[in-house]
């Protein structure tokens, strides 16, 4: 059956007049706008998304971003936006579907219902001039999209946007997205005072002219809305909101790379990754920092550990194929004790794989993926928040160790928007100036403290402390040295700083029961949607909670007691692991979930997973469905 | 010394200190006996004491290779890297603490082949540093495999019927990149030339690139064979704005006069391969210095946070 079309418009409206609108109270709403690329859904959506944090929503913002740059107009695959999650307290994930979509054309729409994005039954406000567009294949495309749309049961409902903004812009393109924020002002009531101090804060570089014309397109789409619809949303809103600050986590991380006191980012262009660099491109210098594009990957961890040589540790910013190419810098700033930060924000691999999409696959190879043993700090932050504070701790602790300190984010995390408390920055966050002492006499470069491996760093200008280091093996005077005893040694002295930095480390505390059916383990960027689900579960009754992991090298002490207290442990990871009964597949050699492996490993427990590889950040629902199948014994 | 800020100072300050050779000499150096590589650690030395650097305000930065093991037979601070990623190290070096005397180490495979990528890039980066490409036409640590500046028909142990494909010309390529600022050939075996070389490279404020031909007897004993014994076969490149080296005059019959801020010469000049240049083929000290482009003021930590303060404001909701 063909879906229907609700046209509604001044004197055709659906009884809907200011006032008498339905009101959807709900604590938790998903918003989609989803337009060609360049037409500004996804800034419409960032205005909305920061007026509701403002007014106490809890909000969780995601583009939607296509493969290409500028796909054709109207192509299923171009589909480019953005999707608002508010909630009545906070929102830490994407959620699972959208209730509600501005779409300015069918064929985006169309692309959005094909990846399941769209709630059954979600209201859809659409763009409707292609109904009745004087080209025949646009008008046999539109009533095609009807046909398939029709199935799904949404409630479509025509919207003149073409038209309206004609009256305000030339070129309707540039106009839609600031009508739509007014359609979802009025939907949402939220404030117009606010929703214009954000339009003028959004343009605050462009002349005033254009800061007005956003204005007119804003008040004609609250107007429209007032009309026309016959159903507003209400989202509880906290009366207390205290100081906010909202970003994405690539700006936290250049953010928390500032208020680390480190000076150097060294980079090369790579997606997700790369928008650190423009966030600090942008503020860097003022802090006194420079932000190095170098040649290539493996240049860009060059120079980032020739600095923290000379005794500034500076970081470098990458994503997976990045990651590869530093591998065997890596190794050299271990085997040098170099301290080094280096962020990979992780995207879909291996090899190119989805440039723009989330994917967990690089925590074995942050691991492990040096030859030769190389012990190193990973950590992965696990909400927006937190990728600022990585940055501070990552500065610390590879300063205090001497060592590589791996940041795990994601492409979840990168373009996730999400308010959070404004830090307090503190000048102890910082490094201090290079320590120029003089080296006391007899002091060693390795003078490692037998217990815990740590020794101190004479660094150039340290009058007294001449000495070459070397990626050969060598001793605590870094002479190269080859004999069995001072390789053992020396492997042994850093090994040992990571199980000093353990010993220093809480067990993680475990969300829910500290005892029961199943527990499930996640790291990074997937707290948010594990946790979500596994309280959905708990108040289902199944006795499942979670547990979630920030460093992962080394692993937070007290896992093995923790794991036993639970008839079942799973890990849930964004990467790949085989379905136990796909063909040929055994418990022998079954390829698992990255951190599985690793609690396998380091426990001893018969760890299982439930991994996903979709392109996407995980669905709580998902999460929830796979909690009820795994449970041991079933679900009551 | 005291406070953040008198490390930005550190090398010109007073020291009443004096180096001699001495001072700068590290373990006993461990190439074969004849070697060229100990020709060029002698003149290094003796550079670092005419300049009277301070050991721990200088550095030396290397690959992997023979050549590379330079830094360990010195006394100053010393960064022995990997296999052709030298520069990347040594920029990084530089980028943080301008004021450290940086020296680079490489040898052809090191620089010419796995490195090539980050030699061209530094070359127009141009930080102030002097870059030594220690030339003996052949691997030399892994046991005598084709290098790209291995002549061509030359036999090696991957190449046994002669190497197939005629020799990179790094001085040419060194020439072509934009920002070149001092390219100079000298030989190990013609000690006052190689000193001079050395001290107008340290001299020069930007990237100097100098090869040094060097001799590896045990592999390749017959490529400089003929030029060492017979100094008819090599041209000085002369000038009064060149290397200036007296000393040398009566030895070399063959002396072209080439004014170094000739670029285009330079370009004939180390294109042609049929004859061997020493000398300075290119210097051009007007090109700004990326790490001086690139300084900044510098911030307390206490301006840092208010300069943070700012930003969370436009982040503020
Ligand atoms: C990544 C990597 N590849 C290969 C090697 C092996 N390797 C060590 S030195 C060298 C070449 C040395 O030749 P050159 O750079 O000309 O220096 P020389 O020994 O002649 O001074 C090679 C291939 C290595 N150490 N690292
Ligand atoms: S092999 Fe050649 S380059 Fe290496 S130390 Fe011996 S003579 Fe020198
Ligand atoms: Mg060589």
């Amino acid at each position: 059956m063909a879906m229907k079309l609700q046209t509604v418009g001044p004197g055709k409206s659906p009884g809907a007049a200011a006032g008498s609108a339905r009101v959807h109270r709900t604590r938790d709403h998903s918003v989609e706008i989803v337009s060609d690329s360049g037409e500004g859904a996804q800034k419409c959506g960032q205005i909305f998304g920061a007026v509701s944090a403002k007014m106490g929503n809890g909000v969780w913002t995601v583009e939607i971003i296509p493969a290409e740059v500028e796909p054709p107009p109207r192509s299923i695959a171009g589909a480019s936006g953005i999707r608002i999650r508010l909630g009545d307290g906070p929102v830490t994930n994407w959620g699972d579907e959208t209730d509600l979509v501005m779409a300015f054309n069918e064929q985006v729409l169309l692309g959005r219902h094909r990846l399941n994005a769209l709630a059954p039954g979600a209201t859809i406000l659409l763009e409707d001039q292609w109904a009745t567009h004087p080209d025949d294949a646009v008008r046999a495309q539109w009533d095609a999209a009807m046909e398939e749309l029709g199935e799904a049961g949404y409630r479509i409902i025509g919207v003149p946007m073409e038209e309206i903004c004609l009256t305000q812009v030339e070129n309707a393109r540039k106009g839609k997205n600031m009508f739509a924020l007014g359609l979802l002002t009025w939907i949402f009531e939220r404030d117009v005072d606010r929703v214009k101090e954000q339009i003028a804060h959004t343009f605050r570089t462009k002349p005033q002219k254009v800061v007005d014309k956003n204005f007119a397109l804003l008040e004609l789409g609250v107007q429209w809305a007032g009309e026309n619809l016959d159903f507003r949303v209400e989202v509880p809103t906290a009366t207390e909101v205290g100081d906010l600050v909202v970003m994405n986590g690539n700006e936290a991380i250049a953010l928390g790379a500032v208020a680390s006191g480190m000076e150097l980012a060294a980079m090369y262009p790579i997606t997700p990754a790369t928008s650190v660099s423009h966030h600090l491109g942008e503020v860097f210098e003022r802090f006194g920092g420079i932000v190095h594009q170098a040649e290539d990957e493996i240049a860009a961890a060059g120079v980032a550990i020739g600095a923290s040589y000379a005794g500034k540790c500076a970081f470098t910013i990458t994503s997976g194929p990045g990651l590869a190419l530093k591998t065997e810098f890596l190794g050299l700033a271990v085997m040098t004790e170099t301290p080094l930060v280096l962020v990979d924000v992780q995207r879909g691999g291996p090899s190119t794989g989805l440039p723009t999409k989330v994917e967990q696959s690089d925590l074995l190879a942050a691991l492990f993926g040096q030859p030769g043993d190389a012990p190193k700090i990973v950590l992965a932050p696990a909400t927006i928040e937190e990728c600022f504070h990585a940055m501070i701790t990552a500065r610390r602790l590879a300063e205090i160790f001497r060592t590589v300190v791996i940041v795990l984010s994601d492409a979840n995390l990168a373009t996730g928007v999400a308010p959070f408390p404004r830090p307090e920055a503190r000048e102890a966050w910082q490094a201090g100036p290079p320590d120029q002492s003089a080296v006391p006499e007899q002091g060693r470069p390795y003078d490692w403290d037998p217990r815990t491996g740590l020794s101190d760093r004479f660094i150039p200008g340290r009058p007294g402390g001449m000495h070459t280091v070397t990626g050969l093996a060598h001793d605590e005077r870094s002479k190269v040295a080859y004999d069995s005893a001072s390789n053992q040694r020396a492997s042994e002295m850093r090994s040992r700083k990571l199980a000093a930095f353990q010993s220093t480390l809480l067990p993680p505390e475990i969300n829910g029961a500290d005892s029961g059916d199943l527990l499930i383990v996640g790291w990074g960027s997937t707290r948010g949607a594990i946790e979500e689900a596994v309280e959905r579960c708990r108040g289902e009754g199944l006795a499942v909670s979670s547990l979630h992991l920030t460093f992962l090298s080394p692993l937070e002490p007290g896992l093995t007691e923790i794991f036993k207290r639970f008839r079942k442990v799973m890990t849930v990871e964004i990467n790949y692991s085989d379905r136990a009964d796909a063909p040929f597949v055994t418990s022998e050699n079954r390829r698992r979930g990255q951190l599985s492996w690793l609690l396998r490993a380091t426990t001893l427990v018969d760890v299982d997973c439930w991994t996903r590889v979709l392109g996407e950040p995980l669905r709580p629902s998902a999460i929830a469905r796979a909690i009820r199948e795994n449970l041991p014994g079933g679900a009551p | 010394m005291s406070g953040s800020c008198s490390v930005f100072h550190l090398a010109q300050e007073e020291d009443d200190r004096h180096f001699e050779m001495g001072d700068y000499e590290g373990p006993v150096a461990r190439w074969c006996s004849g070697c060229g590589d100990h020709s060029v650690l002698t003149a290094v030395r003796r550079l670092l004491a005419d300049e009277q650097l301070q050991p721990e305000n200088t550095v030396f930065v290397s690959g992997i290779g023979c050549s590379s093991r330079f830094p360990h037979y010195l006394s100053t601070y010393g960064f022995h890297g990997i296999h052709g990623r030298a520069l990347p190290l040594s920029t990084g070096v530089k980028l943080s603490r301008p004021e450290l005397r940086v020296f680079v180490v490489m040898g052809d495979g090191d620089c010419v082949s796995i490195g090539a990528a980050h030699w061209i890039h530094a070359i127009r980066y141009n930080v102030d540093m002097v870059a030594l490409l220690l030339d003996n036409n052949i691997y030399g640590l892994t046991k005598k495999q084709t290098s790209p500046t291995t002549p061509q028909g030359y036999s090696t142990n991957t190449q046994p019927r002669g190497s197939y494909l005629p020799a990179m010309n790094p001085l040419e390529a060194t020439l072509g990149v934009t920002n070149a600022s001092f390219v100079a050939q000298t030989a190990e075996w013609v000690p006052a030339h190689l000193f001079a070389t050395l001290k107008a490279a340290y001299r020069h404020r930007g990237f100097s690139f100098v090869r040094i031909l060097q001799r590896c007897p045990h592999f390749t004993a017959d490529m400089y064979g003929e030029a060492v014994k017979n100094p008819g076969m090599v041209e000085l490149l002369v000038h009064d704005q060149g290397i200036v080296a007296p000393e040398i005059d009566a030895m070399f019959e063959h002396k072209r006069p080439h004014d170094p801020s000739d670029l285009d010469e330079a370009r004939a000049l180390a294109e042609d391969m049929n004859q061997i240049r020493l000398g300075l083929f290119f210097r051009d000290e007007s090109h700004p210095r990326y790490e001086e482009t690139r300084s900044l003021p510098h911030h307390t930590a206490a301006d840092k946070i208010r300069i943070l303060e700012e930003e969370f404001d436009r982040y503020a909701v």
